[in-house]
């Protein structure tokens, strides 16, 4: 096809006019309440509505499910999510309610799920209408999902499922959750299948949700119990035996190297503008701003040296993200994108680290202290790090992931 | 100015890196390299000058020396992203020639813009190769430090570090006066030009410091005036790191894949050693650092092209992560092969001390991270 000078096809120029000129009247005000930088951080029915009725005016605008079929309620578009990412980046759109939907069940569905299934909850989940969880990790079952316990019993034409899901996020305001369970117990990768079980309608019944707190404090995901759940056959997602092949499909997109590309979520509040600089070299005015043993921290050559080192990787991920789409000079674009997330969360660990040793003592300060710098910001973002690194599979399996699949070491498990 | 989002990566680009790619791999497999400077393992090996003259010579017939010389001159004048990628795939064959040295000396004379710097670069348009004589005593990559002074017409003193110095045809000397430093162009053979070998560890390539013994210059030579050095220096410095990372990250790559191979056949405890956990994560650590570091080399190409007032910025981080990727992946590349890695007759040392020897050309991590933060904080 042809393409202009930017490298785009008539279709994806005319597409990302249309964002822009869309996204150039119908970005809302944010809120008078504080939204949170990321979905999984929403706590309250308020924040949830506010993300949801975005999502929706984004959907009913074209801007969310651009790539998928429009039979199941996407745009029928080709290779234009990337282009209304890159618009609702630049116009710091509210965050999506719906990212686990989004981001973690969509894509697979679309590649296991039935006619039916497809047909009756991609739209939904593209327009926000109903909320997804995700049902995979089990406190017996982290970095070795596949030896997962809860169990799915044949009955008929039915299935009756018992066990217990945790780190659950969104559980508590979701509609339905992706299901990972085990329908025999003998076989371990084989014996595992995927389904799409009701969560609000069976709450409290045969469905019980309850809180997990994180590290910092803060409910922001949940375990969930289930007993005797029984759900019709058709709510299966592939063949059963086959959930592994539907799991990895989903931990794929769930870690940014799947087929579909996901919504960008949100922007709004996160920066402005006049901030722009400092999102380029981060830390550098909390280094100017900092005293430390009675210096200012930009004089201190041993931590300059290091943020220096901080700024240069977080150039070099930015720069890595723009060499994945120039596939003359990417190579093999799967090595880019599969490392994507082992580098972005050691980097943000490695970044909020040296934001407290910047601070010194003050980073001992919570946020709920008037005196902590920075809100206190920094330390919570330390803590918080280790959801990025350890969520979605830890950055030790993902690094097994990628010495198998991109440089074809001998397979660990 | 905006850079384009490809890096400039054209079609031109694309083709002059397959070719250079498909050359390096058929004319210069590693087995040769290694034969070529590794077939004497006794001392006095450290003091030879060890390259191919007639690989060079298809290299010079192929046009890829006057790459970065202007097309007014006669020059191909590609782009720096082009030149990266050229590069990149004679870092891949760690390949010893007076390449990178004479492109550095083309860009500093481009940025010198005199009749004298247009003469010099109409020689590299015949075939004709260079190195920039410049170090001081201790190795310093200032452009202001400079242990050769000039006067009357006459250059004395030595010039440290001065890479490739016997494959040079002609030296670009940085000399101070009382007026400040400028730029000469000196043939390697001109009398009182005494080129005294360095023993070094790198078996790719050879190093001099040169010894000027009352030389006697024409105006001619003068490729910029003293007070003038500096900022054509300054402002050519952003490509000569960027090169140089480009072959790092070329050779990191070599050094990668062989270092993998190894791991996917070396059995021990019935198994591929690539299965251990120790062994699998340092290499994809590697490999994630080459990335970020490859990169980094093409972004601050395409800044030395695109966004001239970001390129020096964007080249001191280039650098400093080439550095910091080959520091460790040179370790473990030896390190993964275990007891043969330790060997002579194993490759991989070749690529660990050429490696090494970048590490320090131009300076270390550090002192790039020094730089760039005096330029972020300004």
């Amino acid at each position: 096809m042809a393409k202009n000078s930017a490298g785009e096809t008539p279709e994806q120029s005319e597409f990302r006019a249309h964002c822009r000129e869309w996204l150039k009247k119908n970005v809302p005000a944010p809120p008078a309440f504080k939204m949170p930088a990321t979905s999984g951080g929403i706590l309250s029915l308020e924040q949830l509505e506010y993300a949801r009725s975005w999502q929706l005016s984004a959907y009913n605008a074209g801007l969310i499910g651009c790539d998928y079929p429009s039979e199941y309620g996407g745009g029928g578009r080709s290779n234009c999510q990337a282009i209304a990412n890159q618009e609702m980046r630049n116009a710091r759109t509210p965050v999506l309610a719906g990212m686990v939907g989004l981001q973690i069940v969509a894509g697979s569905m679309c590649i296991h799920g039935s006619e039916a299934v497809k047909r009756r909850f991609l739209g939904s989940i593209f327009s926000a209408q109903e909320l997804w969880c995700q049902g995979f990790s089990e406190p017996c079952a982290g970095s070795d999902l596949a030896s997962l316990q809860t169990f799915a019993q044949r009955k008929g034409d039915r299935w009756i499922i018992n066990g217990h899901k945790v780190w659950t996020s969104m559980a508590q305001f979701a509609d339905w959750m992706l299901l990972a369970a085990r329908t025999d117990k003998h076989e371990k990768y084989k014996g595992l299948t995927v389904f799409v079980v009701p969560v609000k309608a069976e709450l409290d019944k045969s469905v019980t949700v309850r809180p997990l707190v994180k590290i910092t404090g803060d409910a922001e995901f949940n375990e969930v119990r289930l007993d005797n759940l029984e759900i019709e056959d058709s709510y299966r997602v592939g063949e059963i035996g086959e959930g592994w092949n539907v799991i990895s499909t989903t931990l794929a997109h769930e870690r940014g190297a799947g087929f579909y590309i996901e919504p960008l979520s949100g922007g709004q509040g996160l920066q402005s503008k006049s901030q722009k600089a400092e999102k380029i070299y981060p830390l550098v005015e909390l280094a100017r701003n900092s005293v430390k043993n009675g210096k200012p921290v930009s004089e201190d050559p041993v931590l300059m040296d290091r943020l220096m080192k901080m700024l240069t990787r977080s150039q070099g991920i930015r720069q890595m993200r723009r060499m994945r789409s120039v596939k003359d000079l990417a190579g093999n674009p799967a090595r880019f994108a599969m490392q994507d997330k082992v580098v972005a969360a050691d980097y943000l660990q490695q970044m909020s680290a040296l934001a407290m040793e910047i601070q010194g003592c003050g980073s001992t300060l919570a946020t709920s202290d008037p005196n902590a710098p920075d809100g206190g910001r920094w330390s919570r973002s330390y803590l918080d790090s280790f959801g990025a690194t350890i969520a979605g599979g830890t950055n030790e399996i993902q690094r097994n992931i990628i010495g198998e699949k991109i440089l074809g070491l001998a397979k660990t498990k | 100015m905006v850079q384009p989002r490809n890096f400039g990566f054209g079609e031109d680009e694309k083709a002059l890196k397959e070719v250079a790619h498909a050359f390096f791999r058929d004319k210069f497999p590693t087995d040769r390299l290694h034969r070529l400077v590794a077939s004497n393992w006794k001392q006095e090996q450290e003091s030879e000058c060890y390259w191919d003259r007639s690989l060079w010579q298809e290299i010079v017939e192929l046009g890829w020396l006057t790459i970065a010389v202007p097309e007014r001159l006669g020059g191909a004048g590609m782009s720096t992203v082009a030149v990266a990628g050229l590069i990149e795939e004679a870092g891949r064959a760690a390949l010893p020639s007076p390449l990178i040295s004479t492109l550095s000396a083309c860009y500093i004379l481009d940025a010198c813009a005199t009749e004298g710097a247009d003469l010099a670069l109409a020689l590299v348009v015949d075939g004709k190769t260079f190195s920039f004589a410049s170090g001081d005593r201790y190795g310093s990559w200032e452009n202001e430090t400079c242990d050769i002074s000039v006067s009357d017409g006459v250059l004395n003193g030595t010039a440290w570090f001065v890479q490739e110095a016997r494959k040079a045809d002609y030296f670009l000397v940085k000399a101070k006066s009382e007026l400040g430093l400028g730029l000469y162009v000196m043939p390697a053979n001109t009398p009182g030009v005494n080129i005294c070998a360095d023993k070094i560890i790198d078996l790719t390539r050879d190093q001099a410091h040169i010894v000027f013994d009352n030389v006697r210059y024409d105006d001619v030579q003068v490729v910029a005036a003293p007070g003038e050095a500096v900022a054509a220096l300054q402002s050519a410095t952003p490509a000569m790191l960027t090169i140089l990372s480009a072959d790092m990250c070329g050779a990191a790559e070599w050094q990668l894949q062989t270092t993998v191979e190894y791991a996917r056949s070396r059995v021990q405890f019935d198994r591929p050693i690539g299965f251990f956990q120790a062994v699998k994560h340092p290499l994809v650590d590697f490999m994630t650092e080459i990335d970020q570091s490859r990169a980094l080399t093409y972004n601050a190409a395409c800044a030395i092209d695109h966004e001239p007032e970001m390129a020096e910025q964007f080249a001191r981080m280039a650098k400093a992560a080439a550095t910091d990727a080959v520091g460790y992946g040179s370790r473990i590349s030896v390190q993964l092969h275990g007891g043969i890695g330790f060997t002579w007759e194993c490759f991989v040392h070749l690529y660990m001390k050429r490696q090494l020897h970048s590490q320090f050309i131009l300076g270390d991590a550090a002192y790039q991270r020094a730089k760039l933060g005096a330029l972020v904080l300004a």
